[in-house]
């Protein structure tokens, strides 16, 4: 589905069903230098299980025009622009890595608009370290290479997002080249830039969940706890063997807990 | 922090799409022999069938085993995914089935496997699917069959059997150039001597019979994607950009934006056509694969020896090599294939087509037959065999002549190698 958001095309896909904005909403933020397909298992079964889904391509990534958000503010107020033009009251939002920051801000910042929150991979800070984030700028080979060495737990995924025969870690990898020079600089900058976290974190007032991988060596788990601790509702799962692309190292995992979530 | 590095080749070819088994522990890549795979309950059951989940159903669709083997070949040759198919043939007509229809048009290397050629020149046009063939040399003859119908550009990266070189990078920008993807039956090189997307390739597939497997026991193929090539961009392939009725309406780019064609290649491809793999042979191929570097390090060993030998010989007229100066490709082959130009290669002998009889009679070593790429060496005479059924005209385009002996160099030590061969070179002056 294409909305009109600030002037710009912005893409989101529904599930494979028809959007109605009259059935509970959930709605996806992918992270950094990725794009909507990330999500398509979750947020496939969800759209045929009553929820109307929108798994956004945020400004500049997939589908959407316009150029990237510079900052997760920026990314929180463009999700609330997305509700709208998608006649939206209120939505749950899952995020993962950089769009769960725009999901804890938008939050907290906009509770009349956010039922609840799922937090996929996350950490606060998400400081980017100054190696990777120079490469973000100057190679993006390079940077592509060690955001997903440090993505993937191991080399063999069972079962596979979003199949049987996908090499995850490739897919991943082609994701991140697909998208449009200057955005993987943009996004990172923005997680590291990001300062917030921890006063919005004490702001957020619906339910809060944050599924976290054991193995995650992006954003650790361990930082993703520090977080949570500071969310009044909050909610922590924790996937063994599980590195920082959840949905794709373990899809039904990640499904099962938020329809769980959701549910509630 | 330090930057982390993946994981190398050699490990791959070892370790890529498996683990050791979480039920039994098991090492090995466990061989699953079942049809079919019990849902959980009626919801899992429809969210597998409608894309919900990934998951098995049915082992035409797809099977633990045969991911294991699709996951590691993606991952050697760096593609987003791959579909294990019942033989090479099956991978090339999947590849060509799920992006061309009735009125579509392929541009094709004339130097091509004898039944590839078969496919594109008597059966695809049964199905109005046509194809017009150029040399793979002349740049300017790919990019003038283009037309307006056209779907994909087809060639092997070392043509069979004349091994011309597969200009990829130059074949690729032509392709792209027209918003069309490219083609590469790798089979001949196999990703631990050439990674044709690193140089533009779009889809690549091998007949896994040959080297992949190389012990000769299972037929197989494996076509891989690329992640590469943008469907919805190019404007020519509604078959993956526009909503596809045989599947609820789905858009595979829409799914996945890296892996469409692979989505649809599965679930209308193995679906509708089922030519699938048996496990069993995934599990042969696996075994193949996880020598793959040494094998083809000590193919190409031997195949350098053999070529020294026979270029010494007054026998024989001429040797079909990139590595040799004399071959066309040469230059190319150093750039594309530094480490090496396979372990098939042609040969002319002097003399008639009994010389050629006599020569291949006289062989102990040798085993005559109609493969390549197995761990023992082999030897065959195309003109009466593999392309048997060209005619001296399309035989001559391809670059074979009456004489030409085609060799496979296996493992073998390379001194009795040599011995059968010149055994045979003997006999054929008789």
């Amino acid at each position: 589905m294409e909305l009109r958001v600030a002037g710009n095309c912005a893409y989101a896909y529904t599930g494979g069903k028809s959007f109605d904005p009259k059935l509970r909403a959930v709605l996806f933020i992918h992270g950094g230098e990725q794009d909507h397909c990330v999500w398509v298992l979750q947020s496939r079964y969800l759209a045929h299980h009553g929820y109307a889904v929108l798994a956004v391509d945020l400004p500049g990534h997939g589908r959407s025009e316009g150029p990237p958000l510079a900052r997760i503010e920026d990314m929180a107020e463009w999700i609330t622009a997305v509700l709208d033009a998608a006649g939206v009251k209120a939505a749950a939002l899952v995020g993962h890595s950089m769009g769960s920051l725009a999901v804890l801000e938008c939050a907290a910042r906009f509770s009349e608009r956010v039922s609840r929150i799922a937090l996929l991979a996350t950490a606060f800070p998400m400081r980017v370290s100054p190696d990777l984030l120079e490469a973000t700028k100057s190679k993006e080979s390079d940077a592509h290479g060690m955001i997903n060495a440090w993505s993937h737990s191991a080399c063999a995924h069972y079962p596979s997002n979003p199949g049987p025969g996908f090499w995850v870690i490739g897919g991943n990898l082609r994701l991140m080249q697909r998208q449009k020079p200057g955005v993987l600089h943009a996004d990172f900058a923005a997680c590291d830039g990001y300062k917030a976290g921890f006063e919005r974190a004490a702001q957020v007032k619906c339910p809060a969940l944050f599924l976290l991988g054991a193995r995650d060596a992006m954003t650790p788990a361990r930082a993703g706890r520090d977080l949570a601790r500071a969310v009044p509702n909050s909610t922590v799962v924790t996937l063994a063997s599980a590195g920082h692309n959840l949905m794709g190292e373990k899809p039904d995992e990640v499904l099962d807990t938020l329809v769980e979530f959701l549910r509630a | 922090m330090a930057a982390p590095r993946s994981l190398q080749f050699d490990t791959l070819s070892l370790h890529a799409g498996q683990r050791p088994d979480p039920v039994t522990g098991a090492r090995a890549v466990p061989i699953y022999f079942t049809t079919s795979f019990v849902f959980r309950d009626a919801d899992h059951a429809a969210a597998l069938f409608n894309m919900e989940r990934g998951g098995h159903v049915y082992s035409r669709i797809s099977n633990p085993t045969n991911a294991v083997l699709e996951e590691r070949v993606a991952a050697l040759e760096g593609g987003v995914g791959a579909i294990a198919t019942a033989s090479g043939q099956a991978a090339l007509h999947l590849a060509i089935a799920t992006i061309a229809a009735a009125g579509s048009h392929i541009v094709a290397s004339r130097a091509l496997y004898g039944g590839s050629h078969n496919l594109l020149s008597y059966t695809l046009p049964r199905f109005g699917i046509q194809t017009t063939f150029v040399d793979p040399r002349d740049l300017a003859a790919w990019k003038k069959a283009i037309r307006p119908e056209t779907k994909l550009l087809f060639g092997e990266t070392l043509g069979n059997p004349g091994l011309d070189v597969l200009d990829i990078p130059a074949v690729a920008a032509i392709a792209h150039e027209e918003k069309l993807p490219l083609l590469v039956d790798a089979t001949f090189t196999t990703p631990y001597l050439l990674k044709p997307f690193d140089y533009g390739a779009d889809l690549v597939y091998h007949s896994a019979t040959k080297f992949l497997g190389g012990h000769g026991v299972a037929i197989g193929g494996v076509l891989v994607d690329g992640g590469t090539f943008d469907w919805e961009a190019s404007g020519k392939f509604p078959e993956l950009a526009e909503p596809y009725a045989g599947f609820h309406g789905m858009d595979f780019q829409e799914e996945s934006s890296v892996a469409a064609f692979l989505l649809r290649a599965r679930r209308e491809g193995l679906r509708d056509f089922g030519a699938c793999m048996s496990p069993a042979s995934a599990f042969q191929i696996l075994q193949g694969i996880e020598t793959l570097p040494l094998r083809m390090e000590r193919h190409v060993e031997n195949t350098r020896t053999l070529i020294d030998f026979l270029g010494k010989q007054a026998a024989v007229e001429s040797i079909a090599y990139p590595e040799l100066p004399s071959h066309p490709d040469h230059a190319l082959a150093k750039r594309l294939l530094p480490r090496g130009c396979g372990a098939v290669f042609s040969f002319n002998l002097k003399g008639d087509r009994a010389a050629g009889r006599r020569f291949i009679e006289a062989l102990r070593v040798f085993s005559h037959l109609a493969n390549v790429g197995d761990a023992k060496s082999l030897v065959i005479h195309p003109a009466s065999t593999t392309h048997f059924r060209m005619s001296d005209a399309a035989l001559a385009e391809a670059g074979i002549g009456p004489g030409t002996i085609r060799l496979s160099i296996g493992l073998e030590d390379p001194e009795d190698l040599i011995d059968d061969l010149a055994r045979a070179l003997s006999a054929a002056k008789a």
